[in-house]
């Protein structure tokens, strides 16, 4: 069996371009964060002049602000409003399409997707959680998502290690991170002259032995292990227990439900950048000639009248019910369907929350585990 | 090669018949021969139909299993797909995907009494019940149907029941809020029948369908009556968009509806049924 969690190198800061285009010459587009408009957004990379340059990130609830410090750090901050989740289960996309014909009959018809190989680089590893739960529901399923399981087949993952979460964090009391342990191909330390690179799996190991590696010292090693430890001692949020399942629906009528509602605007932005939502709806959109259809699916959101409408009535017509399901699907109900909660701590759901609504305050008054 | 997937098939309408003011029934087949003749259901599953250019709703399929190359569904025109459909007459062409989910568990309860309590316009899928076990009356035992409506205007197949009363063995009871002239049924919530009906709590099993809190209020009833709850088969109905298990509309608890149901046993769903928002 090839052995490939061992090969490691330090990698000069000056020669991170190299990654770049050895990932490039094997035909993958590189995609990492850039930033864009006072925010942080994954998008096509043209070279390491892309990626954001000695620039930190404040967060809190509500609240996104990116910073400039002096640094040389391409990753000095843990996370965007995006993941890995709208490059895979896009927010809007054709499931297939349908022409009718003079005499009325149709034909449905699937086009085959074709996507271009992709690298990301700057996985954190709250992602990489996320992306093993959005695995299990699209791919590992009864019927696999075409889709989905045709980019996921082509996607290379160049994880970072966190060093700075932010303050709204809290990766490792839900167990995913802030280092990174499976799930990717490459995995990097960020040190302030370089990286510690590792490889994850065999692709990973092939693109390590392109690059001009150094041997890692043991200093190296120790400043990564402290970057960790800090990264963990840096997290003041934490849900109360891994397992919420029996104490959320236990507390159905909790009175928090009715006081969390009065706040939350219904507008759906938590489970938009949560990188394990999975809802979706389906729309039919015809030609104007009315000869062809397209049918779509797009995002959509336990947050939203329609989501539970079903004829002459609506299942959760208010923001408590919502909100309601919205927890105690996530931290409930996924533990029977996909074997472990729903929330992988990265807390894009309190930065997003425009009245910065914070998921483990409203757990911990709903369902804290008595001690 | 499965049709149980995202992606529909295009079927024609063989057959139409309109069963009152607003029901009308598609008698349907897949126009692929390959494609039909790997096509299997049982009853209380469900057919995801679609309608050109509007979209696709979930409808159970009432005909017999064993005769799986006319599928025939029974539909009330309520909305934009539905209201499109009834306007379709034979020769019209739609898509069709399924079938979806468990249905009912009919192999398994032969040589069983069987309670099939039905209320408001849930009826679709245990019509497809009543159908199979008429067609096989000798597997099983005695048969009491309750059908609750909210108008007697609202019971469609008058006759059917009528016929079905004649059967040995048979019991039909009906009930309306509000009672028209002539009525034969009684006037009251469905509740009301179960003082009238007759039947043995050790070996019956019960199949309900309909709101939610009738399903609550009957299984109640049932429980006290010595039925034990694990016997009580419901269908459930939810927002669908996907019928596969990946949309999240037919979330209920820890299950989806669409593939986990529609047909659960009652203590699956109990608890949360008895609250509103699940
Ligand atoms: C498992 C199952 C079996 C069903 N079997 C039957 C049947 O045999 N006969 C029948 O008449 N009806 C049945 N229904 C209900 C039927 O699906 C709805 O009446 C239909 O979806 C209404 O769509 P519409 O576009 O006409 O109405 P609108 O009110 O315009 O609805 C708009 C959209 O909302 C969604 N929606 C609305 N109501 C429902 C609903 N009850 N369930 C799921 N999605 C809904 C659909 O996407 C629909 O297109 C069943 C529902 C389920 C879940
Ligand atoms: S629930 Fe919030 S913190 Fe948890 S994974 Fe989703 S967005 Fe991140
Ligand atoms: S919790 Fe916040 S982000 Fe989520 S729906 Fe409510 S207001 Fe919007
Ligand atoms: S209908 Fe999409 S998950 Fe059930």
């Amino acid at each position: 069996m090839p052995d490939h969690s061992v090969a490691t190198g330090f990698l000069a800061g000056h020669d991170f371009a190299r990654l770049l285009s050895a990932l490039a010459g094997q035909g993958y587009r590189c995609i990492g964060p850039t930033v864009r408009d006072g925010a942080l957004v994954y998008d096509t990379l043209g070279g390491v002049e892309d990626l954001p340059t000695g620039v930190q990130i404040s967060q809190g609830p509500g609240s996104f602000r990116v910073e400039f410090n002096q640094g040389t750090r391409h990753f000095d901050w843990a996370n965007g409003p995006q993941a890995l989740k709208p490059l895979l289960f896009t927010s809007r996309e054709i499931l297939w399409q349908v022409q009718r014909s003079a005499d009325g009959e149709l034909q449905f018809s699937q086009q085959d997707p074709e996507p271009v190989p992709t690298a990301v680089i700057g996985v954190r590893a709250c992602d990489l959680a996320a992306l093993r739960l959005q695995d299990r529901h699209f791919v590992e399923a009864d019927v696999p998502d075409v889709g989905y399981t045709a980019r996921r087949r082509r996607l290379f993952l160049v994880a970072v290690n966190c060093s700075r979460p932010a303050d709204t964090c809290f990766c490792a009391s839900t167990g995913d991170g802030p280092a990174a342990t499976r799930g990717y191909d490459l995995v990097l330390d960020e040190l302030d002259d370089g990286f510690i690179a590792s490889a994850g799996s065999k692709r990973g190991n092939e693109l390590l032995a392109l690059l001009p590696l150094q041997p890692v010292s043991a200093e190296q090693r120790q400043a990564a292990a402290e970057a960790t430890e800090g990264a963990v001692a840096m997290q003041h949020r934490q849900l109360p227990g891994r397992n919420l399942r029996d104490q959320l629906f236990a507390n159905l009528d909790h009175p928090q439900w009715e006081v969390v509602a009065t706040r939350c605007l219904s507008c759906g932005n938590c489970t938009s950048v949560c990188p394990t939502c999975f809802c979706y709806r389906e729309v039919d959109q015809p030609a104007l000639d009315r000869e062809s259809a397209r049918h779509y699916r797009e995002w959509d959101s336990c947050f939203t009248q329609g989501h539970s409408y079903i004829h002459g009535f609506v299942v959760r017509p208010d923001t408590r019910l919502r909100y309601r399901q919205w927890l105690t699907h996530k931290l409930g109900g996924w533990h029977d369907q996909y074997g472990r909660s729903g929330c992988v701590g990265c807390g894009r759901c309190i930065t997003w929350c425009p009245v910065g609504i914070d998921i483990t305050e409203e757990v911990s008054a709903i369902a804290a585990v008595p001690t | 090669m499965t049709i149980a997937s995202h992606f529909p098939y295009e079927a024609e309408v063989i057959e139409r018949c309109q069963e009152s003011p607003t029901i009308f029934t598609l008698v349907l087949r897949l126009t692929d021969p390959v494609i039909a003749s790997e096509y299997r259901f049982t009853p209380g599953q469900f057919n995801m139909l679609y309608l050109f250019g509007v979209g696709e709703i979930p409808i159970s399929i009432v005909s017999d299993p064993e005769r799986p190359g006319k599928l025939i569904h029974t539909i009330r025109d309520v909305g934009r797909v539905s209201h499109g459909f009834s306007q379709l007459g034979v020769g019209d062409r739609i898509g069709l995907r399924g079938p979806f989910g468990r249905g009912w568990p009919l192999v398994q309860l032969e040589g069983q009494d069987i309670m099939i309590v039905t209320g408001g316009l849930g009826c679709a899928p245990v019509v497809s019940v009543i159908n199979y076990i008429l067609r096989r009356r000798e597997r099983y035992g005695r048969l009491v149907i309750l059908q609750g409506v909210k108008h007697s205007s609202d019971l469609i197949w008058r006759e059917r029941y009528a016929e079905w009363e004649k059967q040995d063995n048979t019991q039909v009871l009906l009930a309306a809020d509000v009672g028209g002239t002539p009525w034969p049924g009684f006037v009251g919530p469905i509740t009301v029948l179960f003082e009238h009906a007759r039947f043995n709590p050790q070996q019956t099993v019960a199949m309900m369908c309909g709101p939610e809190r009738m399903i609550h209020a009957a299984a109640d009833v049932l429980v006290e009556r010595g039925l034990q709850a694990w016997d009580i088969w419901i269908s459930m109905e939810r927002n669908m968009q996907c019928a596969v298990g990946q949309c999240g509309h037919c979330q209920f608890g820890s299950s989806f509806v669409c593939r986990n149901g529609p047909v659960y046993r009652y203590p699956d769903a109990g608890e949360l049924l008895a609250k509103r928002g699940f």
